[in-house]
This record gives structure tokens, C-alpha cells and sequence, in this order.
């Protein structure tokens, strides 16, 4: 049907998340008409990326500077928020209400995946606590069963460290009915219900 | 062909970018696998959570296809205990347990019974020693029982503190004497009853860990899951 360099882009393409055969074989059909608009810029910016992207060796994060700009960034409060992976740093980011650092475990401990303690860098984070880099850990992990059984035992190992440890709430979310969730969020809610003035 | 039964989930995995892997623990089928198609979208992901029982349809052309589960959500037991550390790890150590020990398709009626039993009491102080009753009756059900009723050197069923390692027998304190380096302790709790003591239920779990490895997993090459080690850990601290 198609060349082989055409076949190769398709079957790269069709690797990405999001995208399955059909789609890479559009995507790489739009790639080919618009060269100069799409395919040379983005040939440019993979090329950029795999060259100066790096995971910070502080926080884990990716950024083109090691440490990287949030870990460098001296107006930042001396928090720091532990999230699974990168996407949970971006979330956190785009709030815009944090301002704290940051410490990227890249999973949570699971048995199926075989992730263990020893794989989610936990040393780094007692170390920088240790230096007092964060007087208030948050455990920004998500609310299932692996996720917060990483989030107690990261909690047990940090209480050497007599840092306050905080764990984001559970509860309804903004836009939820009460119909619609299910009866653990809405205990979880009920457990965390605070006053109103 | 299709069935429906109940089922707790033990463990759920990505499979692709929507499905999702489950192992499932149900009452009549045993322990089985599944897909559940888009079982990672935002609408699916959150019930299919560690612990929970479900009401599930497993369907598949033929009886040794992976088959695809469908299911509703009845009871989100891990979600009670979110932010209970040692109730979680209960969960997630009965969940870890089952799903290693179990054999895949093969009825183990008690052994459902035994979980949602643990799982329904989990909210009650003695749990601790419930797990280790249960891990007894994974034993005894996978045909490893402990007996733990008379003396297998005296025939008597008084003062019975130590489990030969051999036999899986009771021994009382007089015949075990000589040998008390090379036994394992047995807490009086589990001939029958509770306890709150949380470090006699790690000796307990000691016993039961000691035969369930030796019997069920070592054989197949697997160790105890670090869920369970996490538990054992946190009760004796």
C-alpha cells in the first residue's frame, strides 16, 4: 500500500497512547501534507526533547535542566507534595494553588507489578526532609487499595522524620450528585464532613 | 457460555488503554480471571477497586478462554478503610493471600464464605485474629489443615503450645520440651476463639505463613506476597 518508511510511521504512530492503526494511518497521512506546517516542526521538537529532556534527580520530574526549574525555584514553600508519576505533578500544576515541591514516586507499591518499596525512591524523599527541605509532606496518591496502602506505609517510614504528614481529602467531587457515587466516597465524605460557618 | 455469580475482586491490572485484567474470587467458580472492557474509563475504574464484591457475568466462547466480566459493584469494603492503615493492609493482605493460593477454577465455596465473613467483620477489634483464622482455613480447605486438637506425641489436649513443623500436629508443652527450638509456637486462639493481642496473631500468622509457604506456594516457585509481610510487620510494631 505504502512504502516502508510510510509503513514505519504508522507503526510508530500506532504505539502512541490514544492512537490504534486507523488513526496513526490518518495522523501520518496529515504528517505527510502538511511537511513543512507539522511534520519538520515535530520531527525538530522529538528530536529537541531527546536531547535535553531529563528526569530531574531530585524530584523525578521531566524538565530540560537538572535539578529541574520547580526544585530550583528558590520562592517555593518548603512543602512537598508526593505524587505517583509526572501526570500527577502536571495536575497538581495546573490548579495553580500549590507552590510547594515536589517528589514523583513513578508507581505505587504493587505485588501484581512487582514494584517494591526500594523502587519508589523513598530514601531521596527521608533524605530531603531530613535536610529540611519540607516541613509538611503531602501524599497526593490516589484513593484505591494500592495507592493508599503506598501512602500509609510512606507515612509510617517519614514519621522518623517529625514532619507533618497530610493526605489529600476523599469525598464529592465538584459537580457530583449524591445519587450517582458510590457508597465508599460518600462515606469517605461523610468521615471528612467539616463545619460550615 | 455464560455465568453469573458473586465475586470479590483481588487484583485488577491494565490491560491495552480501556480493559482491565481482574482476578476474581467467586463463590461458585472459584478463583477466575477476566477482561472487563473499559474498565480503566473514568466510569468504570473507580467501582473496580481491591475488595470489593461484585455481582458479576463471566462470558467466553469456550470454558478455557480468558472471558470477558461485566459486573455491578454491591460492597466497597477497601473503601471503608481508606485511611486505616492496618484494616487497608488486612484487605490487601486477605486479597494478596487468596489470589496466590488459591487454584484458578476450582471451587472453594468456604473459602469465599471465609473472606466475605473477615471482610464483613473487619470493623471489629479483634479482626486481626479473624485473618489468621481464615489463613487456617485456607489450609485446612487446600487440604493442608493444621490439627491442632490433641497432642500427636501424648493424645492429649491439654497445654498444647507448639505445631511440629513435620506433621502439622499439636504438641503439648511436656512432649515439645526437648524439641522447643525446632517447633512453632501455637497461640491459644487458634484451637478456637479471638484475641486482641496483636502480637499473638503474628505468631499466628508466623504458623500459617510457615505451612502456606511450604505447602501451597513454594511448590509453584511463589513466596508469601509483601502485602501480607506489610500486615505481619505492622501488627507486631
Amino acid at each position: 500500500m505504502a512504502g516502508t518508511e510510510v509503513e514505519r510511521l504508522i507503526g510508530l504512530l500506532a504505539r502512541l497512547p490514544g492512537l490504534g492503526p486507523r488513526s496513526a494511518r490518518r495522523a501520518a497521512l496529515h504528517l505527510l501534507k502538511k511537511r513543512e506546517a507539522l511534520l519538520q516542526p515535530l520531527t525538530a521538537a522529538l528530536a529537541d526533547a531527546d536531547a535535553k529532556v531529563k528526569t530531574c534527580q531530585v524530584c523525578g520530574n521531566f524538565d530540560s535542566v537538572d535539578p529541574c526549574t520547580i526544585c530550583s525555584d528558590a520562592s517555593r514553600e518548603a512543602t512537598i507534595c508526593v505524587v505517583e508519576d509526572v501526570a500527577g505533578l502536571w495536575a497538581m500544576e495546573r490548579t495553580g494553588l500549590y507552590k510547594g515541591r515536589y517528589h514523583v514516586l513513578g508507581g505505587v507499591l504493587s505485588a501484581l507489578d512487582g514494584v517494591g518499596p526500594d523502587d519508589l525512591g523513598l530514601d531521596r524523599l527521608l533524605d530531603r526532609v531530613g535536610r529540611g527541605e519540607g516541613s509538611e509532606v503531602i501524599l497526593a496518591i490516589g484513593a484505591t487499595v494500592d495507592g493508599q496502602t503506598t501512602a500509609h506505609y510512606i507515612s509510617d517510614r517519614l514519621a522518623v522524620t517529625g514532619a507533618k504528614v497530610s493526605g489529600l481529602a476523599q469525598g464529592v467531587p465538584v459537580g457530583g450528585e449524591l445519587d450517582f457515587l458510590d457508597d465508599g466516597t460518600i462515606g469517605a465524605a461523610l468521615r471528612a464532613r467539616r463545619p460550615l460557618a | 457460555m455464560q455465568w453469573i455469580d458473586e465475586a470479590v475482586l483481588l487484583s485488577a491490572r491494565p490491560h491495552g488503554e480501556t480493559g482491565l485484567l481482574v482476578a476474581l474470587l467467586t463463590r461458585e467458580h472459584g478463583r477466575h480471571a477476566g477482561l472487563v472492557s473499559f474498565g480503566q474509563s473514568k466510569k468504570h475504574r473507580p467501582a473496580w477497586q481491591t475488595g470489593t464484591l461484585f455481582e458479576i457475568k463471566w462470558q467466553a466462547r469456550l470454558a478455557e478462554h480468558l472471558g470477558t466480566v461485566t459486573g455491578e459493584g454491591r460492597t466497597a469494603y477497601a473503601a471503608r478503610w481508606l485511611d486505616d492503615a492496618a484494616r487497608l493492609g488486612g484487605v490487601a493482605a486477605v486479597c494478596a493471600v487468596a489470589e496466590a493460593c488459591i487454584p484458578e477454577r476450582e471451587p472453594h465455596p468456604a473459602a469465599f464464605a471465609g473472606l466475605i465473613a473477615f471482610l464483613d467483620e473487619l470493623g471489629e477489634d479483634h479482626w486481626p485474629s479473624l485473618y489468621a483464622h481464615w489463613e487456617l482455613g485456607i489450609l485446612g480447605e487446600l487440604g493442608f489443615g493444621l490439627d491442632l486438637s490433641v497432642c500427636a506425641a501424648t493424645g492429649t489436649s491439654e497445654d498444647l503450645v507448639y505445631v511440629s513443623p513435620k506433621s502439622g500436629r499439636a504438641v503439648s508443652a511436656r512432649a515439645g520440651a526437648d524439641y522447643r527450638d525446632k517447633m512453632l509456637p501455637l497461640p491459644s486462639f487458634l484451637r478456637g476463639g479471638i484475641t486482641r493481642e496483636r502480637a499473638e496473631v503474628a505468631a499466628a500468622l508466623e504458623l500459617t505463613g510457615f505451612f502456606l509457604e511450604r505447602h501451597v506456594l513454594a511448590p509453584h516457585g511463589k513466596a508469601l506476597p509483601a502485602a501480607r509481610s506489610r500486615l505481619v510487620d505492622r501488627l507486631r510494631a
